[in-house]
């Protein structure tokens, strides 16, 4: 039951766009971001969903996957679109009551739904075509002359792809456990909220145990390997720029170029 | 008393990427006072078979009824069901809680609504069941061995009183003393209350020794529902699913091959030996 949440929702297949670096995917994200912002006219909502429906294609991850990110931010969604139908001053296109609908707020509404569901949708390709110790590799070595102003760079990413690690198996023991106990007999839905907080240590009890023994047991596996941090530290398999990195950079760059040169042209 | 399953199927996240079709088309009838082994290799679905038992698990598809009652029905007592089939986890160590042994095992019991009077006997007794000491009642479960602890999680089900009592996998990770203890324990329990018992096991010799219905299991679907000595009769079919015959079968079936008359139908050691007499002192 609890396993059907998935975080960092990767979503394994094959494609273009899974095989490439990860630095490559976390520049290009940050640049598309940017350049979602960056516009003001047409010609770029054509031009920014002609290059969202071509990552989408490449990267062989059915539509409904992608589009369920957005469930997140729907309320938020509603929220923004409403303000800025009703608030926005301008030319009045429909009046009732005390609302009035202006030209401009029509046209601002529509465009910030569009660039949020853009952006939602843009950064979850990334997460869907990315394994979550990727992008901590990926962020590690982008980050990485941070350790110049000793910012201790290997450590973070090292902290985050062992917690990334974990949730999965801690979501997993928490249904066994929490299975177990109902196998006993334990409710954890009725009653009220002193009896539900009650009802929590037989899960909870067990819970922090197992974390410990694990944590314990990880710990005590990395130092029999003479894990010391990252001073010296080399990589089974460090990352490397493929010619299809530099491909995708040049069309990045295209893509931002095409993007600037039609805001200053119109 | 009976748990009928009616082609059921259960999927592992479906409608996600990491879909997986764990049982296909299950057609079960468990009976009263049967002593059932459940075998199968890692990942053949035993674990997801016997959590249907007590619905904590809802199936895909496909129904099951307890007492001729649709367990999925919105007014079916589910909470009675729990208490009637009890379930005992593989490595049950990991639901303890309490600070002492005694407390866990009460813990079922309370649930269960029983006075504390109650509770409490029920506890000592289902502690008696299992052999376990009494001068060690009152030590937190943590600081036990890994027999002891299970013994404690076997007892707090057996505390519950239920009906039919199902242990996936009791004895792994056990040494082989505490493993036969465990199974030697059981199987009194099963002849003295005349229990149900569901026993998921890996190793042939464990259920051969005390099973009379034995279910294979293999990638999602039951391969063969028979007497232990007829399932062993395909030794080779099971050779194919990575499982292994009791060594025994091996032998009489060798012997055969090397025309000693011997009967190959045997599946402990003990029968072996009677059987082998038998063969050499008719010749
Ligand atoms: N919570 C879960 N989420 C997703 N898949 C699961 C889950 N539990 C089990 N599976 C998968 O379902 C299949 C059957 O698993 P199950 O635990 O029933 O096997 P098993 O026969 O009990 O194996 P073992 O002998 O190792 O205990 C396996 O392929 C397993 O990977
Ligand atoms: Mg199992």
């Amino acid at each position: 039951m609890i396993r059907d949440i998935t975080i960092g929702q990767y979503y394994p297949k094959d494609s273009v766009i899974h095989k490439l670096d990860p630095r490559t995917k976390l520049v290009g994200t940050l640049a598309y971001i940017i350049s979602l912002f960056l516009f003001n006219n047409f010609l770029g909502y054509i031009v920014v969903t002609l290059f969202l429906v071509g990552v989408i294609k490449a990267s062989q991850v059915p539509f409904r996957f992608i589009i369920k990110g957005l469930k997140a931010i729907i309320m938020l969604l509603m929220i923004t679109v409403l303000f800025n139908l009703f608030l926005t001053k301008g030319t009045p296109l429909v009046e009732f009551w005390i609302f009035t609908i202006t030209k401009e707020g029509l046209r601002i509404s529509l465009f910030m739904a569009i660039r949020l569901i853009y952006l939602i949708i843009g950064s979850s390709m990334m997460t869907l075509t990315t394994t979550p110790n990727q992008l901590t590799d990926g962020l590690e070595s982008l980050l990485g002359p941070l350790k110049k102003i000793k910012v201790p760079v290997h450590e973070i990413a090292m902290m985050m792809s062992i917690a990334l690690r974990f949730i999965p198996i801690l979501l997993e023991e928490t249904d066994k456990i929490m299975k177990a106990q109902i196998a006993r007999g334990a409710d954890f839905e009725s009653g009220n909220l002193v009896k539900k907080a009650k009802s929590l240590v037989p899960l909870l009890v067990p819970l922090f145990i197992s974390a410990f023994r694990r944590a314990n047991d990880l710990a005590m596996a990395m130092e029999a390997r003479c894990y010391s941090g990252g001073e010296g530290r080399t990589k089974m398999k460090p990352l490397l720029y493929q010619v299809n990195d530099y491909r995708a950079y040049a069309i990045f760059v295209l893509y931002f170029a095409a993007i600037i040169a039609m805001e200053i042209v119109l | 008393m009976s748990i009928i399953l009616d082609k059921v199927n259960y999927i592992y996240g479906s409608e996600t990427a990491y879909e997986l079709h764990a049982l296909k088309d299950i057609n079960l009838v468990i009976e009263d006072g049967q002593f059932i082994g459940i075998i199968g290799h890692t990942g053949s679905g035993k674990s997801t078979l016997i959590q249907h038992f007590n619905g904590l698990i809802k199936p895909t598809s496909g129904s099951i009824y307890y007492n001729g009652e649709d367990i999925s029905d919105s007014d079916f007592n589910k909470k009675k069901l729990r208490s009637k089939v009890g379930l005992v986890f593989q490595y049950p160590e990991h639901q303890l809680f309490e600070v002492n042994v005694f407390e866990d095992v009460c813990f079922g019991p309370r649930n269960l609504g029983l006075s504390e009077k109650e509770a409490q006997l029920r506890a000592y007794e289902a502690l008696k069941m299992v052999g376990f000491e009494e001068d060690l009642f009152y030590q937190s479960p943590f600081e036990l061995s890994g027999g002891q602890k299970r013994r404690v999680a076997i007892a707090g089900v057996l505390a519950m009183k239920p009906d039919i009592l199902i242990l996936d996998e009791p004895t792994a990770g056990l040494d082989p003393k505490g493993r036969d203890e465990i199974l030697e324990q059981i199987k009194t329990l099963h002849e003295t209350t005349n229990m149900t018992v569901i026993l998921v096991s890996h190793s042939m010799e464990d259920v051969a020794k005390y099973v009379d219905r034995l279910i294979v299991m293999n990638q999602g679907e039951v391969k063969y529902d028979d007497t232990p000595k007829e399932v062993f009769g395909h030794y080779l079919e099971l050779e194919e699913m990575g499982l292994a015959a009791p060594q025994v079968t091996y032998i009489m079936n060798r012997l055969r091959e090397k025309n000693i008359p011997v009967n190959v139908n045997v599946t402990t050691i003990e029968e072996a030996k009677e059987e082998i007499l038998r063969v050499f002192k008719n010749r």
